[in-house]
């Protein structure tokens, strides 16, 4: 016996402020401009995508005290990107990050509720949390939050937006011209809420959305981020997107969610991932290598050293050796308002393991980095990466991929045009939406409403 | 067809507007989207989409409307809180619309298939981040292509911030019930206002905090900005502190619109020193001229009597054919909500010719533009697009196709130097 195989989840992240993103290619259009984001958008929607996804920097980044300048900067507004493309599009789910260290839960419930309804139901909220009193400067609370505090704070601060959200039922609008009865219940929208983070209470504006609240998304990769993720989210966007490396992931999120009462198709894993495609395996090798020495100049290499060295390296050649001084200990001074930068948790173990490699195959610091840093997940012909893409969901490494271009807008066109229909034919993606709504395209269950759970409850009580 | 009066237009405050006034007909007409209209029975009308208002086919259809009889901008209002019949506090009625989207996002979602008019939505200033509004501004500038505006509004109503739960806001009662001389309310309310006024200028400064050409691409040096032209603001006030720069760069306009809301002189003071455009309500053209006066006075004080600010004046309407249809057809409104309607800006009852002639009269009190407030939607927006606008048009008073450019543009607006290059500090 076969089981049927398993329907693959595709989305697309808008290119990222990092230096996967090649912005020195001649195909490389705006960062900022609305049509960037309407033709991703579009590519995506015509290849059935599950959704496009959006991240967020709250600050500019710095490197030894100065706005980095090598990679794409700038941004928009998350959500009122998302609310334009809900006009240009018609099924895509629209997912954005949004922080929860520098918003309140009434204003965001209020925001993703009006995209939920300004898109007809395909809003999705990637949560993420930040303690930095560094990008705090630009906000009134500013940096105050203590670095342990940040999960519990994310936390309370989703369910108490959940508790906004099912403040309103929908059948509260009846809107009876005749009899003049506008709202079913005077009630509606009363919510109170007292816990460390949060005492607030009062009646709801957002009568209830279309999905009844936003796909939950979740990123963080740590023991408390994989917990926060099995009690509450919908999918995580994960890094892990290798056949081992996913299995283990994957089981061990999975593996959590009994202890919530939720079965395993409730929690999507989509790591993101990279591709570079050719007509041919090596042309696809070919061109991903070109392409790596794009991604990480000579410049760029020295900055990623620093990083890790956590010490001005401006003086050292990027197509010589690694630095023969070892990284300073403590705190990282030299980089701010970048995640990357707190994974190096023993830089000097990693710098050892950097002049190892260095060493072995005689690689210059430009040579060395290119090999460390951002890993190209899919290289090869369309059938290949076709091929493999498969077989990493149905091995259970993921339910799907969050496909990162380094070319904006257009990035994401050829694969839509040559991969996507591959995978149509081997009968795992769809070949048209089946639903309206974001959670439909990813196979979630509708949300009761909350009335049928207040009765559940009045019968179990 | 006789031209009534030579159109005043916006008086001519400063230099800058006489460089770029354009003529014959410099009259701006908005109008103010709310629900299903301003009257609290508009939705129980027949053509009222009551059971859309929740939808974004509803606001492009408005909002298209509203683009179709050529008008300067549409404001979306907005608030906090449920709608309420009562002063800052809810009603818990179930007879009149409740329920509303953030009308940033609604400006958002029209954006992209509406070309030309202008879109104000509201952002209250008293609990959110200058630096989201700011950047949020920006945005919808970018994705309108120029046409981007914000409304700031205070709020003064402990129910609102108690979904904050951040900071106490002490009881006010309505104008007309507190005794306004009242030194702790005064220094209250001040202390409302001048918040306002700093949310703005750090929108303002972070709007300038990228100059123009920061993005370079320079392939020979391998960077994408110039990071000299990016700059930290470094607002330091009694409220909040913001370090920049923005995460947006500089948008189509460079400044999109800023407007506000007054009935008095401390929200006057604000549009003074803060805002492009002001709403006020006078109910006839005497205290049209003394309100203009106020600010122009207060625009002196604030150091700003060389900048454009326009004031339009608020007015609620119902138009029809025959004055007697409009105003029975209101009577009727009022008789389904059980009171008689009233507003804070008067209530007009009449024909579009008979509103015309308004319009004109009033607008030699020196008021540049009308803020026009449907009271039933689509009926009464329909009126004024296509029964306002044609019979001013036909005066030879309000413009017949619109001109390529910006919402600051159409309002006589240059578009302003970064206030962080040497131009901007040159003229600021």
């Amino acid at each position: 016996m076969t089981r049927s195989p398993k329907q693959i989840h595709l989305a697309a992240h808008f290119p990222g402020v990092n230096n996967t993103t090649v912005w020195s290619d001649p195909g490389s259009g705006s960062h900022i401009e609305f049509s960037s984001f309407a033709h991703l958008a579009q590519t995506a929607e015509r290849a059935k995508f599950d959704f496009l996804f959006l991240a967020e920097g709250l600050r500019l980044r710095e490197q030894g005290g100065k706005i980095y300048d090598l990679d794409v900067v700038g941004r928009p507004d998350t959500f009122t990107v998302l609310a334009a493309l809900a006009a240009v599009t018609d099924r895509l789910g629209l997912a954005g990050t949004i922080n929860s260290t520098f918003n309140e839960p009434y204003e965001v419930a209020r925001q993703f509720a009006s995209l939920d309804h300004l898109s007809g139901g395909r809003a999705a909220w990637n949560v993420v949390t930040s303690w930095d009193a560094f990008t705090g400067e630009n906000f009134r609370r500013g940096g105050f939050l203590p670095q342990d505090a940040r999960y519990e704070r994310a936390k309370t601060f989703l369910r108490t937006t959940w508790e906004l959200f099912d403040s309103w039922h929908g059948d509260e609008i009846v809107a009876d011209k005749e009899s003049g009865v506008f709202l079913a219940d005077p009630g509606a929208g009363q919510f109170a809420h007292t816990d460390a983070h949060f005492d607030i209470h009062g009646q709801f504006s957002v009568p209830r959305s279309p999905q009844g609240r936003p796909v939950i998304f979740q990123a963080g990769d740590s023991e408390e981020g994989r917990e926060f993720a099995a009690s509450s989210a919908d999918a995580i966007f994960s890094r892990h997107g290798t056949l081992e490396d996913g299995q283990k992931f994957y089981a061990d999120v999975k593996g959590r969610l009994a202890k919530y009462d939720r079965s395993p198709d409730q929690l999507l894993i989509l790591p993101a991932a990279t591709f570079v495609l050719g007509d041919t395996d090596a042309d696809a090798r070919e061109i991903a290598r070109e392409v790596r020495f794009q991604q990480v100049s000579g410049q760029t290499a020295i900055m990623f050293a620093e990083q890790l060295w956590n010490r001005d390296l401006s003086g050292y050649d990027p197509d010589g050796p690694l630095p023969d001084v070892d990284p300073l200990p403590g705190e990282n001074t030299i980089s701010r308002g970048r995640a990357s930068v707190r994974m190096y948790r023993d830089p000097l173990a990693i710098a050892a393991q950097w002049r190892a490699l260095a060493a072995e195959r005689n690689l210059s610091l430009r040579e060395v980095v290119i090999e460390v840093t951002g890993r190209q997940t899919f290289v090869g012909s369309a059938a290949t990466i076709a091929g493999e893409i498969n077989h990493l969901v149905q091995a259970d490494a993921s339910d799907g991929f969050i496909l990162v271009p380094h070319i904006t807008p257009g990035g994401l066109d050829v694969f839509a045009d040559t991969v996507v229909p591959l995978l149509q034919e081997r009968g795992v993606f769809r070949t048209e939406y089946e639903g309206t709504t974001l959670r439909s395209h990813l196979g979630l269950d509708s949300l009761p409403t909350g009335r049928a759970s207040e009765r559940n409850s009045a019968v179990a009580s | 067809m006789e031209i009534r009066a030579i159109p005043p237009g916006v008086i001519p405050i400063g230099r800058e507007y006489v460089l770029t006034t354009y003529a014959p007909s410099p009259l701006h007409l908005s109008v103010a989207l709310d629900g299903a209209g301003w009257h609290p029975a508009a939705w129980r009308t027949g053509r009222a989409r009551a059971d859309e208002l929740l939808t974004p086919r509803y606001w492009v259809d408005v909002v298209t409307e509203a683009e179709r009889g050529l008008l300067d901008l549409v404001t979306f209002e907005d608030g906090l809180s449920l709608q309420s019949a009562r002063f800052g506090a809810p009603d818990h009625r179930t007879d009149q619309v409740r329920g509303r989207l953030d009308s940033v996002l609604i400006a958002a979602r029209v954006a992209p298939v509406t070309r030309s008019i202008g879109l104000i939505p509201a952002v209250i200033v008293t609990h959110t981040e200058p630096f989201h509004a700011s950047k949020a501004i920006a945005t919808l500038d970018y994705v309108s292509t120029g046409r981007a505006g914000v409304r700031v509004r205070i709020s003064a109503s402990p129910h609102e911030a108690a979904y904050f739960g951040r900071r106490d806001i002490p009881d006010v009662p309505p104008p007309g019930q507190r005794d306004d001389a009242d030194p702790a309310l005064r220094q209250f309310l001040s202390g409302l206002f001048d918040e306002a006024a700093d949310y703005v200028e750090v929108m303002r400064r972070l709007w300038d905090s990228w100059e123009d050409d920061a993005e370079i691409r320079d392939a020979a040096t391998g960077r994408f900005i110039d990071r000299d032209k990016l700059h930290y603001i470094d607002f330091v006030g009694d409220y909040f502190s913001v370090r920049g720069p923005s995460i947006t760069p500089r948008p189509p306009q460079g400044q999109p619109l800023v407007a506000a809301l007054a009935h008095g002189s401390e929200p006057y003071r604000l549009i003074a020193r803060a805002a492009d455009v002001g709403f006020v309500t006078p109910h006839d053209p005497g205290q049209a001229r003394g309100i203009v006066a106020e600010v122009r006075a207060a625009q002196d004080v604030s150091g700003r009597a060389d900048d454009t600010i326009h004031v339009f004046a608020d007015l609620v309407v119902f138009l029809d054919e025959d004055a007697g249809t409009a105003a029975g057809r209101k009577a009727r409104l009022d008789e389904l909500a059980g009171q008689e309607y009233r507003s804070d800006a008067p209530v007009f009852t009449g024909t579009p010719v008979q509103l015309a002639d308004l319009l004109q009269e009033w607008q030699q009190a020196g008021l540049s533009g009308f803020r026009l407030r449907p009271g039933v939607i689509p009926d009464d927006l329909e009126a004024i697009t296509r029964g306002l606008v044609p019979e001013l048009q036909r005066r030879g008073a309000f413009r017949t196709r619109y001109e390529p450019g910006t919402l600051r543009g159409r309002l006589g607006l240059s578009r302003p130097a970064s206030r962080y290059t040497a131009a901007g500090r040159s003229t600021a």
